[in-house]
């Protein structure tokens, strides 16, 4: 696994998703965002699960991102955050990260290399969703049907009633 | 004699990567990497300046007129002309426009147009980049396009940019599923997601005579209309240019740009053209395969690029026959019609390879399509039944 | 220097964190959502990781739990964001603090 890639992709996923947490105007955070899962979805191909890069890729920035710029361009009336940061949240996140770092450097056992692997086709992705998983794979059908017919009900406009 | 000829430019690219042979891995792949971006850059940016003259020759001649005749011979240096002329132009950016957003929109809908080129083969061992799920990279780019699209309308500060903008990404995520839906029956017949396989998979003839196309397949006839329908649609060309209609909303998305920026927008289009039509070339039509078994000494990507010749050449012609059509009409098309038969082409398939891949399989998948067509077009009759005139006259 | 597990977990706890920033100091409802989703996909980074250092054979778990976990956090968001536009159209605010009453 490439190293130079690895650190590369890292920074920009982080300063991608640090200004998604922090810009001012809305739509430049939405953008960053979507930057931000485009280097998640790099980290997945370094990690050799090609298939969920590609699907993160799809998912998220062809439809999550979108749907967000969307919506802000529904609800125009407060493109800005403003107002003073919330210092608490902040003190928070920086707790529960020194948390988690502390937890992951303590334990030496994670710090392996990583073993040869055989490539993950999508064929072989595609047996297994439909002998092991077959059961989960409806329901997220379900799951995604419910969520479209709910979402249409909530922003239907209530038709003339009387 | 013709193996060789089919593989010069493997044998050319072996040649250029012998200097750098030594190096290290990574370096080796990033040579190649380069070259195969390179080679795809130089030829398709040429394809675009020449189907730019051509096409307003093609739209010209259909018109009674000739087109552009004036620039070199038969107007064939035009595209240098228009390059000079959009290259020296003044890059008017609004005053109020997100400069950062403003810019990076034309970047960013070029770019997803010539990444989506990459995964398709253009010959025989000649495909720039072999990922597994190749056709799910095709489709992932192009769905980056809408967010791109957005950019675009928002970064102009412009009502009607933003109404451009809003009026393309509804007609491309509309567009979207049928052109995804359409390419599971022949993923579904290969069993492979890698456009490599998908065109190994239609090699061959039946009775020694018809090629293995999935065109030729009933359900193939109709996934290839309806990709074909859905790709005229992603590509925002007429008849279904309500987006850029120069008599609606000026230019759409794209108004408030002026001078190169145009002109990416314009490449970026004419890619994303190539892009799908290349891919149906692949899904359907044999990739590069011959079409009669006497034909194969001819080289595979000239195959290729003849059969994408003469689907950019039913695009331009699709261009110069038909009226706009309305929004409304656009999206009572994707959802009523192209999505329900859709579906239609994925149990079709699945007919067909049941009921044994021969003669009878291609009649029972006949049959289902026709049901489910002749199905919908009575429900969907949209003739409106008019009542009995009554005249009234003054008295 | 190859990454070893240990730096994809630091990333993703990294990640964590950011999203929880973004989800816990910022008043616009659509900056919450764009934090929870950072935190999901720190988690499917962490699934992914876990499953490509883990012993090998191993049968594609992780990465399964991965695909599951992104489409069911579209359909979070989806939800999400339809209940945004509807609390926009009745309050006409998305500051999330000013939705402090229960009362329609």
């Amino acid at each position: 696994m490439n190293s130079a890639a690895f650190v590369v992709i890292a920074i920009l996923t982080l300063a991608a998703a640090l200004a998604a947490a922090s810009l001012p105007k809305l739509i430049h955070a939405a953008l960053s965002f979507a930057v931000a899962f485009i280097g998640i979805a790099a980290f997945f191909f370094l990690l050799g699960a090609e298939f969920v890069g590609l699907v993160q890729v799809f998912v998220y920035v062809g439809a999550v991102a979108v749907l967000i710029v969307f919506t802000i361009l529904l609800t125009r009336r407060d493109v800005q955050d403003t107002g003073k940061p919330n210092r608490g949240g902040a003190i928070i996140a920086i707790a529960v990260f020194g948390g988690l770092l502390w937890a992951i450097l303590k334990t030496s056992a994670l710090s392996i290399a990583a073993p040869q692997i055989e490539a993950l086709t999508v064929k072989r992705i595609g047996g297994v969703l439909m002998t092991d998983y077959v059961w989960p794979l409806q329901c997220v059908g379900v799951l995604l049907t419910a969520a479209l017919i709910g979402a249409l009900i909530l922003v239907m406009e209530d038709r003339n009633e009387g | 004699m013709s193996g060789s000829l089919d593989q010069i430019f493997i044998r050319i690219k072996q040649l250029l990567l012998a200097p750098v042979a030594g190096a290290p891995d990574w370096l080796m792949q990033i040579t190649s990497a380069l070259i195969n971006i390179f080679a795809l850059l130089g030829i398709f940016l040429t394809l675009f300046a020449l189907i730019s003259v051509l096409e307003r020759k093609i739209l010209g001649r259909m018109q009674n007129r000739y087109g552009p005749n004036r620039v070199g011979p038969f107007g064939l240096f035009q595209p240098v002309a228009d390059g000079i002329k959009m290259l020296i132009k003044e890059d008017i950016v609004p005053a109020r426009a997100d400069k950062v957003v403003h810019f990076l929109a034309p970047i960013l809908i070029a770019a997803t147009a010539i990444l989506a080129l990459g995964v398709i083969p253009y010959g025989r061992n000649m495909t720039p980049f072999s990922i597994d799920g190749g056709i799910l990279f095709f489709f992932a780019v192009g769905s980056t396009t809408e967010l791109a699209v957005f950019m675009a309308g928002w970064g102009s500060n412009n009502k009607f940019s933003m109404l451009g903008a809003m009026r393309a990404i509804a007609q491309m995520i509309s567009y979207e599923l049928p052109l995804i839906i359409t390419t599971f029956p022949v993923v579904m017949v290969v069993g492979a997601l890698s456009p490599d396989a998908i065109v190994a998979a239609q090699n061959g003839y039946w009775f020694g005579v018809v090629p293995h196309w999935f065109v030729t397949t009933p359900w193939g006839a109709a996934a290839f209309i309806l990709f074909f329908v859905s790709g005229l649609v992603e590509s925002n060309r007429t008849p279904f240019d309500v987006p850029e209609g120069e008599s609606e909303i000026v230019a759409g998305h794209m108004t408030e740009y002026s001078g190169f920026k145009y002109a990416t927008f314009f490449m970026a289009e004419y890619i994303g053209m190539f892009a799908i039509s290349g891919l149906a070339v692949t899904l359907f039509l044999g990739g590069w395969h011959a079409p009669i078994r006497g034909l194969e000494f001819i080289p595979s990507y000239v195959w290729f690029f003849v059969k994408l010749s003469i689907l950019l050449f039913i695009y331009i012609w699709a261009r110069g026959t038909l009226p706009r059509t309305r929004i409304d009409q656009i999206m009572n098309f994707a959802w009523k019609f192209m999505l329900p038969m859709a579906f239609t082409c994925i149990i079709a398939a699945a007919v067909w390879h049941y009921a044994g891949r021969g003669v009878a399989g291609w009649f029972w998948s006949l049959a289902v399509l026709g049901v489910v067509y002749i199905a919908l077009s009575i429900l969907l009759d949209t003739r409106k039944k008019f009542a009995t005139r009554t005249y009234r006259f003054a008295e | 220097m190859t990454p070893t597990l240990q730096l994809f977990l630091v990333v993703s706890a990294t990640l964590f964190s950011i999203g929880l920033l973004a989800a816990l100091s910022r008043r616009h409802a659509i900056f919450i959502l764009i934090g929870i989703e950072l935190m999901l996909a720190a988690a499917n980074l962490n699934f992914i990781a876990f499953w490509r250092f883990g012993p090998q054979p191993q049968p594609p778990t992780g990465v399964m739990i991965a695909i599951f976990s992104i489409a069911i956090a579209a359909a979070e968001a989806v939800v999400g964001l339809a209940m945004v536009i509807a609390v926009y159209r009745h309050y006409r605010t998305t500051n999330v603090d000013q939705l402090d009453q229960l009362k329609g």
